[in-house]
């Protein structure tokens, strides 16, 4: 008798605490029937992104006076992408979110998490490298917030005309460019091994010479048949370390910031830092402006291919989660065709310092862009760029980072490091249910 | 006398604590009024608690789990960083909780000594323990950067170059590891003065008419003496090191490469990357070792304690 009261009551207990959790789930704002009047957007909390919304959602406030966008921040990098994971997972997921396209798209499930979006009509008005790398073998999932950028050389201008440098296109030349800055007195090449992930930079920005002198790299890489031990994929590794080797950086690599290369190439103190351009025009228009007009950039040079590319990066989607309905969906599906029409385009390129051209059809970049940014118009003109890996890839170890401090400041050889990120990339490969 | 006194403690603390539950129906309280302990104690603790040792053996990526066996272990055991992992925790424990008591126990013997300011000098150094260990971090990444930190202009300033105390792959853990000692030792001397003035004065002034120096009175009155002491600043310091993280986290983050790496980052580093079935997996792992070192050092450390 005792014993079944006890239990009775601990089954309600159990059940009153799991209805409190339910409720507290089921808590998102409007939804169900009527108009939508409000939606809100989960962004990364990076100043750039915060600008970037705040300027959007003043924007379309204007245009639709009926919808409010409210705008929910999380923290950047993997702890950011494990929120999006958590929300996903328990259908809390705001009504739209703001994400990465690529390898960190394809992680987040899209066939069961997300809303197809094929049939809208701005399918047709956006570029085909970005599509793919928002779309699964079944549909297509997110439309294009933001621009392109690269990851290349980013240089200085003004150090090369005096020296009388030439934009180099080959690893022979961007050596010899290297050994004049140094007997110069300058920082030939600036490293920032206190922000681990700028190490990456030379490897994955590598990544056009891997294509060109192997077409096809990236989906044998899937597959598991090519590795990064060997050519043409070692080069990145080899480079890393033959720039160290060579004595040609700032003596305080090991501890420096990705903010000391801004300034130590703004200022003239050193020549080159190989970077992703959208974070440097971000930090020339928010500290730098002077250097607008001596920063350039031009690509990793290769010593296993001719050609010479830009390595490029697509910008985040605007994704729409199942969780979303009714009309708070219909809402949701508005906002983001506005989002990929030229006006909005505008507005991104007034409220942030855009890294590349955009991947919208009819929207074109402002005139008074960084020569950062012109430089690489051309390569895009004339059709000299490729995706980066993490893009046609899924495909990402998470201690690449690591492993490039280690190469890049001697502490291990080129050939150990690739060898042992390809071991790294095993566990993602078996994450994602490949047969390796 | 005061020997025994921990052992007689325990002894009748035990049957009180039998005799209790023989008589849980005679308990003052009714059933009930246990269930919202219990049920905070089942949700928050057994059931993650049970769920972690099940999704150890999974393949899980928040969405879906997949059971994969012990193929997470085996991943786990081969991963790279893990082996340099294991012998940093072991070092960096063994090395931390080493100074720290020798360190903590002079510091004890200095300040339970007759000297000025003792109350002052006593707050000095537990003050670093009150300190959130995230700003220690960051303060002390700052003071040890190899070209604009404190430290190191300070030794500029009498001729020595100073190390790259946190980017020398040789040299981060222990860097790491000092400003641990730094931050703990004063945990370490407070337990230690606590044992230190509840030695009887009598056994001092029997050992001075024998004609016994201050060392002999140390090695044969307060060493023996302060043992209980020595086993709680050992098993903490070294339960605290085997499970140390944040320190090292927001000074190195297990860098150069994993020169400083601990079994703590190697899982957060997996945890991070999305391998949540894997990361679970070392969670066990870390349980398993904390526990397979700690029970019977505790048990060791106290049976000696008895039979002293």
């Amino acid at each position: 008798m005792n014993r079944t009261r006890t239990l009775t009551a601990g089954a309600a207990t159990l059940a009153a605490a799991l209805a409190l959790t339910a409720c507290a789930g089921g808590g998102d704002e409007g939804g169900g029937d009527g108009e939508a009047t409000s939606l809100s957007v989960y962004i990364d909390s990076s100043p750039a992104s915060v600008a970037l919304w705040e300027g959007l959602k003043a924007a379309y406030a204007e245009e639709n006076p009926d919808v409010t966008i409210e705008v929910e921040t999380h923290p950047a990098g993997s702890e950011g992408d494990n929120l999006i994971k958590t929300r996903l997972a328990t259908g809390e997921m705001n009504d739209l979110f703001w994400y990465n396209s690529g390898s960190l798209f394809q992680a987040l499930n899209p066939d069961q998490n997300l809303v197809p979006l094929d049939d809208e009509e701005w399918v047709g008005s956006i570029d085909d490298n970005f599509a793919t790398v928002v779309s699964t073998d079944t549909a297509l999932y997110g439309a294009p917030v933001g621009a392109s950028f690269a990851g290349a050389v980013i240089y200085n201008k003004t150090i090369y005309e005096d020296l009388g440098l030439e934009v180099p296109t080959t690893w022979d030349d961007y050596m010899a460019n290297n050994q004049a800055i140094k007997d110069a007195g300058l920082v030939a090449v600036a490293q920032t091994y206190g922000d681990t992930w700028t190490s990456q930079v030379p490897v994955l920005g590598d990544f056009y010479n891997v294509e060109a002198a192997d077409p096809g790299w990236a989906e044998a890489y899937t597959e598991g048949e090519k590795k990064y031990a060997d050519e043409p994929a070692l080069a990145g590794f080899e480079h890393l370390q033959e720039v160290y080797d060579a004595g040609f950086l700032n003596e305080d690599f090991a501890s420096a910031v990705y903010d000391d290369a801004v300034r130590m190439l703004a200022e003239g103190e050193a020549a080159h830092y190989p970077m992703l351009t959208g974070n440097v025009a971000s930090s020339i228009g928010e500290n730098y402006p002077d250097a607008a007009d001596t920063l350039g950039v031009f690509p990793l040079p290769s010593s296993v291919s001719d050609d010479n590319g830009l390595t490029v990066w697509m910008p985040n989607g605007m994704y729409i989660p199942k969780s979303t309905e009714g009309a708070q969906l219909e809402a949701a599906k508005e906002f983001i065709a506005w989002l990929v029409t030229p006006d909005s385009c505008a507005v991104q390129a007034e409220t942030t310092d855009v890294g590349g051209p955009f991947v919208v059809d009819g929207c074109e970049l402002p005139d008074d862009v960084p020569a950062l940014v012109s430089d690489m118009q051309p390569y895009f003109d004339s059709g000299d760029t490729g995706l980066a890996l993490e893009f046609l890839s899924p495909i990402k170890g998470p201690a690449l980072e690591q492993i490039t401090v280690e190469v890049g400041s001697g502490i291990r050889s080129a050939e150990d490091g690739a060898a042992l990120y390809d071991e790294d990339v095993v566990k993602q490969a078996q994450q994602l249910g490949l047969d390796w | 006398m005061t020997l025994v006194r921990p052992a007689l403690e325990g002894a009748t603390e035990r049957p009180a604590r039998r005799q209790t539950r023989r008589a849980g129906a005679r308990s003052p309280y009714p059933t009930w009024f246990f269930l919202p302990a219990g049920v905070f104690y089942l949700v928050l603790f057994v059931v993650p608690t049970g769920a972690s040792f099940w999704f150890a053996l999974t393949r899980w990526n928040l969405f879906s789990a997949e059971f994969v066996g012990l193929a997470n272990f085996q991943q786990f055991f081969r991963e790279p960083a893990l082996v340099k992992g294991f012998v940093n925790t072991f070092v960096y424990a063994f090395l931390t909780s080493g100074a720290k008591v020798v360190l903590g126990l002079a510091l004890a013997v200095l300040l339970t000594s007759q000297i000025i300011a003792r109350g002052w000098l006593r707050s000095v150094v537990f003050f670093p323990v009150l300190v959130s260990t995230i700003g220690v971090g960051v303060m002390f990444k700052v003071l040890l950067d190899p070209f604009d930190g404190a430290v190191n202009t300070v030794l500029s300033w009498v001729g020595v170059t100073g190390p790259g105390w946190l980017t020398d792959p040789s040299l981060a853990l222990f860097s790491v590891a000092l400003v641990d000692v730094w931050k703990g030792v004063g945990l370490a001397t407070l337990i230690y003065i606590a044992g230190l003035v509840a030695i009887p004065q009598e056994y001092y002034e029997a050992a001075r008419v024998d004609g016994a120096n201050a060392w002999q009175n140390f090695r044969s009155i307060t060493l023996p003496l302060v043992r209980p002491a020595t086993v709680t600043v050992v098993l903490l310091s070294l339960i605290g090191g085997l499970r140390s993280f944040d320190l090292i986290w927001t000074m190195t983050r297990g860098g150069p490469g994993f020169s400083s790496d601990v079994i703590g980052s190697v899982i957060y580093k997996q945890y991070q990357a999305g391998f949540y079935g894997l990361s679970t997996a070392g969670n066990v792992v870390l349980f398993v070792v904390i526990a397979l070192i700690i029970f019977p050092l505790s048990r060791w450390l106290n049976r000696k304690e008895v039979t002293l």
